[in-house]
């Protein structure tokens, strides 16, 4: 498998000159087995895709882990979505009282946009996530539900023998301090367990994680924990604030390694940056 | 043992943070966890004991009727609800670690989550103030 970051940042997109490192689009990842691809979430970063390489299928797969505007804002412009010839299909969490596409359609409908839902032009389906295993192409996905405000989805992907693990917002505990004892009991714990890659939220530092209990996001420190816990290979500390420029985010990447022993590798995302699981 | 429905994750953390005793049940009874409140009555640790099947706890506090009568488990609210899915509610008696009866009110509900599976129960007990 290989992972394309395309977009790394969490809450709103930003673009300054000191968000040039690490980037400015909200979350969207691409990972492509070969020729086959599919992506996770749809925010600003997904217009950075080149829809028209790796490309066997004749469809394309949105996983979107929840509906918060960060991980939908990019759906709106993304080119395919107006091309009849194109189909599409988005996935993503079910909820107890509205259906997935009536949620979506707030969003892709006027006044926040231009064009309803029935109206965009390619061969759009929308599926929410069912309990068991759905397979694209090599890929092979499952899905939890996991502690972020409103119904939000972790991901496990498993192609060639590896695995990804994507959880761009999560607070697995809520202003606890520590991870409960028991596998069982920690949030989303069997689709990280043993994962190749785990991509996980790290929006805050510690001090600013006390101000925020509650707010559906992990610090760096709790990310790590996650992953030390997980027993993951390589963690992708992911989802950045965008309030945090690329020297604060260098400082508390520094802080949180230094004089730790860690017995997985840990880097912060960059945006385009390219990952081989 | 898989992960718990983050219904179940989610209640245990906000059993943790109260002051009165709630328990957890699984889908068919077993009780996945009570917070320390719930530990007075009873009379054991949840870090000693774990995961309890039914048939341990709902005897483990001696539940009575006001007639004196022992309530069998199926007559204790959180069963119910684990049975029928629906809330449930029920004042009764139960005997205290210093030997002391102690007036009780259960309250249970079904944790259900939003793809409408049912993943368990919780309760919380509420003491009366009427001990015999």
């Amino acid at each position: 498998m290989k992972v394309k970051l395309h977009g790394t940042r969490g809450s709103y997109p930003v673009s300054t000159a000191q968000n040039q490192k690490y980037g400015g689009n909200t979350p969207c990842v691409e990972v492509t087995e070969g020729r086959q691809r599919i992506i996770m979430d749809a925010g600003t970063g997904i217009l950075g895709i080149d829809f028209g390489a790796y490309q066997d299928s004749d469809r394309i797969d949105i996983f979107l882990t929840h509906l918060h505007m960060d991980h939908i804002q990019g759906l709106a412009f993304c080119k395919p979505l107006f091309n009849p010839n194109q189909k599409i299909v988005i996935w993503g969490p079910a909820d107890s009282e509205e259906s997935l596409k009536t949620r979506l359609n707030r969003f892709l409908s006027p006044p926040l946009f231009p064009i309803p839902l029935r109206d965009i032009p390619s061969q759009l389906e929308i599926c929410e996530m069912p309990n068991q295993a759905v397979e694209v192409g090599p890929f092979r996905i499952l899905s939890e539900y996991i502690s972020h405000p409103g119904p939000t989805l972790g991901y496990r992907v498993e192609s060639g023998g590896k695995v990804l693990t994507y959880m761009p917002d999560h607070e697995p505990t809520i202003g606890r301090q520590g991870l409960y004892p028991e596998d069982e009991w920690v949030s989303g714990f069997d689709l990280a367990a043993n994962a190749d890659l785990l991509i996980h939220d790290s929006q805050y530092d510690a001090g600013e994680y006390q101000q925020k209990f509650g707010w559906g996001h992990s610090s760096l420190d709790m990310a790590v924990e996650y992953a030390e816990r997980t027993g993951v290979k390589k963690l992708v500390l992911f989802h950045h604030d965008p309030n945090h420029s690329d020297a604060q985010l260098d400082e508390m990447f520094r802080a949180i390694v230094q004089n730790r022993s860690l017995d997985f590798s840990v880097e912060m995302a960059v945006q385009g940056a390219e990952i081989a699981v | 043992m898989p992960s718990n429905a983050i219904q179940m994750i989610l209640s245990r953390q906000l059993a943790d943070s109260l002051s009165v005793p709630v328990f957890l049940v699984d889908p068919e009874g077993n009780l996945l966890f009570y917070n320390v409140p719930a530990e007075a009555i009873l009379g054991q640790k949840f870090e000693d004991t774990g995961p309890m099947p039914v048939g341990d706890w709902g005897t483990n506090f001696f539940p009575f009727d006001e007639d004196g009568t022992p309530i069998p488990p199926e007559g204790l609210p959180l069963v119910q609800t684990i049975h029928t899915q629906v809330p449930a509610h029920r004042t009764f008696w139960i005997k205290s670690l210093s030997g002391d009866s102690i007036n009780i009110s259960v309250s249970s509900i079904p944790l259900i989550g939003r793809d409408g599976d049912f993943c368990g129960a919780m309760a919380i007990f509420w003491n009366n103030k009427r001990n015999l």
